[in-house]
């Protein structure tokens, strides 16, 4: 008799999942560049051509979820927080995607090597980055704890701590980035110039990453804030 | 008068059809509102919930439907302009009960969000006003119960609110959830067998003879409602014991094990709203079948003190578990599958703050809307921020439906009001 109760279409499809699903994604992408960076630097490139284009589809993937949540989310919609805050959040999640794309792009693109000493360090200091974007990813999927909570009390303050923890990790990149380019400022002279510029480029980019990672904590560390 | 004589069991018989007809409706389509979150929350199954809301919306209606169905009988119009011409009074109602019935079918139809009380209270006020007279119309009442419209949800909605709140602040936000929910969700299922035993005891058993010769006074009527929802509170407690926290299950979202304690007050809410929406929306099918049944019995007397006769809300009661039987499981199937985004914790809430609304207003023989009391209840879990998105849109449509209804009611009243009476003289 009834198929579409308008009682039941007064519920809409809450954003929350989709955002999880879209920075799982993102992360994805961040974490696909740990194989890449392994093959490159074995010089292995059809092996790292490989892993580029995979990394390029996620990223896609990446923008059509984002593409999904902002569709999702009509003005009519009445939400638990503000809308242009959820649609802020999505925003500096799909740019942890993008970086992660530039990165294995131009390191592709120019076959870019990474010179023997530092490989170790490099290794390292983009580990780093990534948790960076494991611990964002945690922190978004607390959102629908927070749901529950109405976003309020206690589980607030599970989500800061998470944050703080965020940053923790943001700032060892930091560290870990000075060091690698002082590393890399001592060799410098023995190098090509172009693929040392292009080098300390990538490096900034990896730091990149881990940068906007945690400005999605620093986003939902907003959406908290009242 | 001579009119009545003639044709009363005629009468009487289509009084019986359109009502049991209009119960029907309300039965088929009105119930999986009241129904459709405990399903949607999977806090019942679907033969669950058919089972819950044919028992106590029927125990609604026989219990607690009096007032509501007096008010319909005999609260909109005034009595005393008709003493002489009861059968006009006989073909409005019926034309009421068939214009309300109908009117519901083609929205249901249709899946337009259409009122049972708006629909009926419409085809009554509208027939009097055009078929009888403006001043035949007791326009107070008929504004009190306007009023009762725009109050009843904004009532829900607080009472929702706090309802929520409430749980954040004792269960959710605790840093033990799943032990405080033990310990504070068999007092809300105490809240809510306690209201609704006072309103049966002080409201509802009024027109039960038996009843009437206990002469209980409010404070007997108080301490056996206490000790029916201490018993159902010890049933619920051992439902809930049955519940073990499973950590595995807790993994992705933390509050699994404590949405499923809230499950077991679901049920208990939803009993609530079963009983609630029988008391008040069942009333509202049969009060013109009363009045209709009434002024019959008594030769073409408009009675405005004979009792109501305890057939005509068992026929409603039965109308009702009809429709439910007949269309109800699928109606509640396809609601329940789409509110997914009602959890236990919010649904009992937004419940639990629905039938208190109806159930108080029907003791005072308001008939109120219980869609739209939900639809308030729902708004204020989500003013709590319970809710991940409310679709305003939609809401807008249903509350655009209060001022539809009430013409389209009254139209259709009007039509058939001047048929039966081409028909009949």
């Amino acid at each position: 008799m009834v198929a579409n109760s308008p009682f039941s279409r007064m519920f809409g499809r809450s954003p929350i999942g989709p955002i999880q699903e879209h920075i799982s994604k993102a992360h994805e992408c961040a974490e696909q560049l740990l194989p890449f960076i392994d093959a490159a630097m074995a010089g292995d490139w059809e092996e790292a051509k490989r892993l580029q284009k995979a990394l390029s589809a996620l990223e896609e993937e990446a923008d059509r979820l984002k593409k999904n949540v902002r569709l999702s989310l009509p003005k009519s919609l009445f939400l638990p927080v503000p809308r242009n805050d959820l649609l802020d959040i999505v925003t500096v999640q799909d740019k942890v995607a993008n970086r992660a794309k530039d990165i294995a792009g131009l390191m592709l693109g120019r076959q870019m090597m990474v010179p023997a000493p530092l490989q170790g360090a490099f290794r390292r200091y983009l580990e780093r980055s990534i948790e960076t974007s494991a611990q964002a990813v945690k922190a978004i999927h607390e959102l629908d704890e927070l749901l529950e909570t109405g976003f309020r009390g206690r589980e607030v303050s599970v989500v800061e701590a998470m944050i703080e923890e965020l940053d923790k990790i943001e700032g060892d990149t930091d560290d870990l980035q000075v060091a690698l380019r002082r590393a890399l400022f001592k060799m410098e002279q023995d190098l090509p110039p172009v693929d040392v510029m292009f080098l300390y480029r990538v490096i900034d980019w990896v730091g990149d990453l881990a940068d906007r990672a945690s400005r999605v904590g620093s986003r939902l560390q907003l959406l908290l804030a009242r | 008068m001579s009119i009545i004589a003639e044709h009363a069991t005629l009468l009487l018989a289509m009084a019986c059809l359109f009502g049991f007809f209009m119960a029907w409706g309300v039965g088929a389509n009105d119930v999986a509102n009241a129904m459709g979150t405990s399903v949607g929350s999977k806090a019942l199954t679907v033969k669950q919930a058919i089972i819950i809301a044919i028992i106590f919306e029927f125990a609604g209606a026989f219990l607690a439907g009096g007032e509501v169905t007096a008010t319909i009988r005999k609260g909109i119009i005034d009595p005393s302009l008709l003493a002489d011409t009861p059968e006009l009074l006989v073909y409005g109602m019926l034309a009421s009960l068939l214009a309300a019935g109908i009117w519901l079918l083609v929205a249901t139809h249709f899946g337009w969000p259409v009122s049972t009380t708006h629909s009926i209270v419409g085809a009554i006020v509208g027939f009097a006003a055009v078929g009888i007279s403006m001043e035949a119309v007791a326009w107070g009442k008929v504004g009190t119960i306007a009023a009762s419209w725009v109050v009843s949800p904004l009532l829900a909605g607080t009472i929702g609110f706090f309802t929520f709140m409430s749980v954040q602040r004792l269960v959710l936000d605790t840093k033990n959830p799943f032990e405080s929910a033990q310990r504070y969700v068999p007092m809300y299922i105490f809240i809510v067998a306690f209201l609704i035993s006072m309103v049966t005891m002080v409201k509802g058993l009024k027109h039960i003879t038996a009843f009437k010769a206990l002469n209980l006074n409010f404070f007997h009527d108080a301490m056996i409602s206490v000790g029916i929802a201490t018993l159902v509170t010890l049933i619920g407690i051992s439902m809930l014991r049955k519940i073990k926290m499973v950590p595995s299950e807790n993994k992705d979202f933390h509050f699994t094990s404590v949405e499923k304690l809230f499950g077991v007050l679901m049920m208990f809410t939803a009993c609530a709203m079963a009983f609630a929406h029988g008391s008040n929306d069942v009333a509202n099918a049969v009060g013109p079948l009363a009045a209709v049944a009434s002024i019959v019995s008594s030769g073409g007397e408009i009675g405005a003190k004979s009792a109501m006769p305890m057939w005509v809300l068992l026929l409603g009661g039965g109308g009702i578990v009809a429709g439910l039987v007949m269309y109800g499981h699928k109606v509640i199937a396809t609601i329940g599958t789409n509110i997914t985004e009602l959890t236990p914790s919010r649904g009992f809430a937004a419940t639990l703050a629905a039938a208190a609304t109806v159930v108080l207003a029907s003791g005072t023989g308001l008939p109120i809307s219980t869609t739209h009391t939900l639809v308030g209840a729902v708004l204020g879990v989500g003013i709590a921020r319970g809710i991940g998105a409310l679709n305003l849109r939609v809401i807008g449509t249903i509350f655009m439906s209060w001022i539809v209804t009430l013409p389209a009611g009254a139209g259709l009243a009007i039509l058939f009001f001047f048929l039966f009476k081409g028909i009949f003289s």
